[in-house]
């Protein structure tokens, strides 16, 4: 059952084949036999989780309508902030902040009676691509135990691979959600930047920040989305858009689409197995009606370096609100000044400070014209590049990341290493529009993730082709090696 | 040798706006510390603003009534610096593209009027409050009330054109009056909802580049910016003349002891790395919204103070005072509309009325004298049924216990005496009683006349008529 995805469990439970506290507790009792292996929470939330179940099941018992995430175990990234329960980031910093509020995407989930299974780990502050800048632990990718589960929603990908939930949400800032789903061979969403609310995702780069889906399949894809897409008035950047039913985007013909190939994505030093599997995906396209046209995207190879000035610039304010004043850790010192000191340096690991400073240093005075100005200047090219693309094509296709999931340890020592994984997913947060990550095949054991980016708003054109290649490949049908327990 | 002195003034004031500028806190004043709050205003982690758009209404009348250019185009942007009553430790601010720019006002000093330039409006979250036990020297800790985080200011920054304390003094009342006017600000210096820094260098006269400046802070009060300024300038001259050089810096003005200190130099001052604040959009503002404010504008002091000295004849200077506050001008107005004699109307507002307000320290709007009860008491007088001594009594009375004049005068039996035969044999009495005066009088010393009356008003208790007792008392002499 622990494989099930929602729309199969969905059935179940309208059909009252199965209840949602029998799936709750299947989820718990794969989270028991595999999560010391995994390790993809932080906070496990089993006595609500069963509360929340117990609720769906009398809705059921009543003879009303239940939504279609109802009943269905979620895991949530832990830097998505949860009323009542830890929020952490990940981060000593805030070890013990328990929010007073809920993100929106909470609240939307929690009309749509979803059961929320725990909190998944993460790079400390969303910043890393492979869940060990975590504070806490080392979530493993159930593929391979040996290899990271990618980052920085590693948690929330290895969850959904290993069984530990249905569902997932993370946030995607340079391809967090699509890189990790893409190691762990599931699919992840990136949504057009302002689909879905912000409101308590804690903020890394508010620019560049999105929530979205990690799950088993694209329908499922599709449903989540469903359930937290829609204009909040408690975020600005919201998009005032109708509501759209993504399910209704699940259609298998992708006859006539136009799809293109960025040549500047093939980079040098990509894992020839990937380039493989992306082709072979990409004739599977043709085959089935697409045509596919090589495109050119010049502005890409700068895309990476405005991003580590962009994304590190906005994250060294928004993180100078950890201060030890008003919540999280607190150091004391002798004066004010020495608390600061002390509270970040223990506060913080190693990344988060790189990346501040990074940050601070592109904001100072006298460097922000040739760091940050320019990088803006290189976010508008980059724009630029594709809204011309989506003038010949409906799509793009890349890989999701240059290689497969990496060993454990392997680039930990080599920040320049770990920011190449970023190369193929970063442009797309510099554009703000949606792109998803969806299995194509194996290096070996390891899955390998395609990436298909749409115009912004359109996760229906993406949905639909992904839809299309998954009812026509069977690489979603194979589970991680964890043994069935 | 002698300087031309250079200032130019930032103004920070608070905006009476229902709720703060980026959530939906209270910013009512004087409430218990730490009660108007939010996660949002108190910057936890994960929450977003949203801008109040009241504010940006408030910030484009602003700018009109200063005749600014208001820009289709601004956006906020963040200052980032470290100080615990700053939860997100940066402000959310606006940096190269304000609000409002371009603009100026006119102030009136010794008898001339002068331009003075505004550069900028902007729009801005005000910081929290640091509470400290005992004094800050002297405190073990600080406790941070955010009651204020997040109050929306303005800050409204002058071109240096001001050359003296006193044009800064008038440039600040000038402001102070159109904020009032335009009703964006209560504009209390006291309760910080007014504030004002002061950036001063001096320059040889007749010199064109700019000397080095000073910029001075902690200034409360209309008086301790005068007095700071006062003394910055005589500082810097000081410094010159024995030939040294100014220090680019910021002082802070220490009221008790009046004199400068410095809080920081150019070197120590603050790399605030403005950027663009990302979860805010561009503020567009509507050319339609910008005219339909502008035909909204009330009336502004300037505009006032004509139309007191064309329309009712007063004085310049009345006119002045009278429009100095827009309290104090619609009040004028009122009473004028009730029917009172403009000019009667003027002397009661700047003499008795003013004196009592002041002495109570009561709000124009808040003291038992109405408009409607001073126009009344002036409708009295106006037809002689009280004498002008009676009517200071009667407002005594009135500004106690908020009765009308009418009242007051029925139930204290203060009606003017103006029949002959019942004052006569009081002049009579009087002249009996005082042969000294009488025969001064007589002898041609005039003053000896007030004498008397004031007897016979005294006898009287102020009820007769003081123009009859001076008449019966010439007759029978």
């Amino acid at each position: 059952m622990f494989h099930s995805t929602i729309h199969e469990l969905h059935n179940k439970l309208t059909n009252k084949e199965v209840s949602a506290v029998e799936i709750a507790k299947a989820v718990f009792t794969r989270i028991d036999a595999v999560e010391d292996k995994v390790k993809s929470y932080i906070t496990q939330n089993r006595e609500t989780a069963l509360v929340q179940a117990q609720a769906v099941d009398e809705r059921i018992k009543a003879g009303k309508a239940i939504s279609p995430l109802a009943g269905i175990p979620g895991a949530i990234k832990d830097n998505i902030c949860t009323k009542d329960i830890k929020t952490t980031c990940a981060s000593k910093m805030l070890a013990n902040f328990i929010p007073p509020y809920n993100a929106t995407v909470m609240e939307k989930l929690a009309a749509e009676q979803a059961v929320l299974v725990g909190k998944t780990n993460m790079d400390e502050f969303a910043m890393g691509g492979s869940t060990e800048n975590s504070a806490y632990q080392q979530t493993a990718n159930p593929w391979d135990i040996s290899t990271v589960p990618g980052g920085s929603s590693g948690g929330s990908a290895a969850a959904v691979s290993a069984g530990e939930a249905v569902w997932a949400l993370g946030s995607d800032t340079g391809g967090s959600i699509r890189q990790p789903a893409a190691y762990c061979g599931v699919v992840g969403l990136k949504p057009t930047y302002g689909l879905v609310s912000r409101y308590g995702l804690v903020a890394f780069a508010s620019s560049l920040d999105q929530i979205g889906p990690i799950t088993r399949d694209v329908t499922d894809c599709a449903i989540v989305l469903n359930a937290i897409a829609g204009h909040d008035s408690k975020d600005s950047t919201s998009i005032k858009a109708g509501s759209t039913d993504y399910t209704k985007a699940l259609v298998n013909d992708v006859k006539g689409l136009r799809i293109g190939l960025p040549k500047e994505y093939f980079v040098a030093g990509m894992n020839p197995e990937v380039e493989k599997a992306i082709y072979k995906a990409v004739e599977q396209f043709t085959a089935l009606g697409a045509e596919v046209v090589e495109v050119s995207m010049p502005h890409t190879e700068y895309a990476l370096s405005a991003y580590y000035v962009i994304a590190p610039a906005e994250a060294s304010s928004n993180l100078a609100r950890y201060d030890g004043v008003g919540f999280g850790l607190r150091v004391d010192g002798d004066d004010i000044v020495s608390m600061y000191k002390n509270t970040r340096s223990k506060g913080f690991g190693a990344e988060v400070k790189r990346r501040i400073m990074l940050g601070t240093y592109a904001l100072s005075s006298g460097y922000y014209d040739a760091y940050y100005k320019k990088a803006l200047q290189v976010r508008t090219l980059v724009k630029q590049d594709f809204d011309r693309a989506f003038e010949k094509v409906d799509l793009l296709v890349t890989p999701t990341a240059p290689t497969p999931a990496f060993k454990l340890g392997e680039k930990s020592n080599d920040p320049l290493a770990m920011y190449l994984e970023d190369v193929c997913t970063i442009p797309v947060n510099l554009a703000g529009i949606p792109a998803l990550a969806l299995p194509c095949g194996f290096a070996g054991n390891l899955p390998i993730g395609l990436q298909l980016i749409g115009r912004p708003l359109g996760e229906a054109t993406i949905l639909r082709a992904a839809y299309t290649f998954e009812q026509n490949t069977d690489y979603h049908k194979r589970f991680a090696p964890l043994g069935e327990v | 040798m002698s300087y031309e002195v250079v200032i130019g003034l930032e103004v920070h004031t608070e905006l009476k706006t229902e709720s703060k500028i980026f959530c939906g806190c209270s910013t009512k004043f004087g409430s218990d510390q730490n009660t108007n709050v939010c996660p949002v205003c108190l910057g936890l982690p994960g929450v977003l603003p949203v801008l109040n758009e009241k504010v940006v209404d408030f910030a484009v009348r602003t700018g009109l009534a200063l005749n600014c250019k208001i820009l289709p185009f601004s956006k906020f942007d963040r200052k980032n610096y470290y100080y615990p009553d700053l939860p997100k430790n940066f402000q959310t601010s606006q940096s190269d593209l304000p609000i409002a720019v371009n603009g100026y006002l006119d102030i009136e000093v010794n008898g001339e009027t002068k331009r003075i330039g505004i550069t900028r409006v902007h729009m801005e979250e005000d910081a929290g409050k640091l509470v400290h036990a005992g004094t800050i020297a002297r405190s073990d800790y600080a406790l941070v009330d955010y009651n204020r985080t997040g109050v929306p200011l303005l800050e409204i920054v002058s071109e240096p054109d001001i050359r003296s304390a006193e044009e800064a003094k008038a440039y600040l009342e000038k402001l102070k009056a159109i904020l009032q006017y335009i009703d964006i600000s209560d504009c209390k210096m006291e309760e910080g909802s007014l504030r004002c820094d002061a950036n001063i260098s001096l320059r040889p006269m007749g010199a064109t580049q700019l000397g080095t400046k000073a910029e001075l802070k902690n200034m409360n009060s209309f008086r301790s910016v005068q007095r700071g300024i006062e003394y910055e300038v005589d500082r810097q001259a000081e410094v010159l003349d024995d030939g040294g050089k100014v220090i680019q810096e910021t002082r802070s003005w220490d009221d008790g002891k009046g004199i400068t200190i410095s809080m920081r130099s150019k070197e120590q001052a603050h790399d605030y790395r403005f950027f663009p604040e990302p979860d805010l959009i561009p503020i567009v503002v509507d050319p339609a919204r910008v005219e339909e404010i502008r035909i909204n504008l009330p009336e502004l002091p300037d505009a006032r103070k004509v139309r007191l000295v064309t329309n009712h004849g007063l004085s310049t200077y009345d006119a002045e005072v009278l429009t100095a506050s827009r309290a104090m001008a619609d009040y004028f107005d009122q009473v004028v509309t009730l029917g009172a004699d403009a000019k009667a109307a003027a002397n009661w507002l700047m003499g008795d009325l003013s004196k009592h307000l002041n002495a109570g320290e009561v709000a124009i709007n808040e003291c038992l004298v109405t408009p409607q009860r001073l126009a009344g008491l002036l409708a009295l007088l106006d037809k002689g049924t009280i004498s002008s001594k009676i009517a200071k009594t009667v407002f005594e009375e009135m500004w106690t216990t908020g009765k009308d004049a009418e009242t007051i005068v029925q139930e204290k039996g203060l009606v003017q005496i103006s029949d002959e035969g019942a004052i006569i044999a009081v002049v009579e009495a009087v002249i009996a009683a005082s042969p000294q005066s009488v025969a001064d009088y007589q002898a041609g010393k005039e003053r000896a006349i007030g004498f008397l009356v004031g007897q016979v008003m005294k006898q009287t208790k102020g009820r007769a008529n003081p123009e009859l007792v001076n008449k019966l008392l010439r007759d029978r002499m």
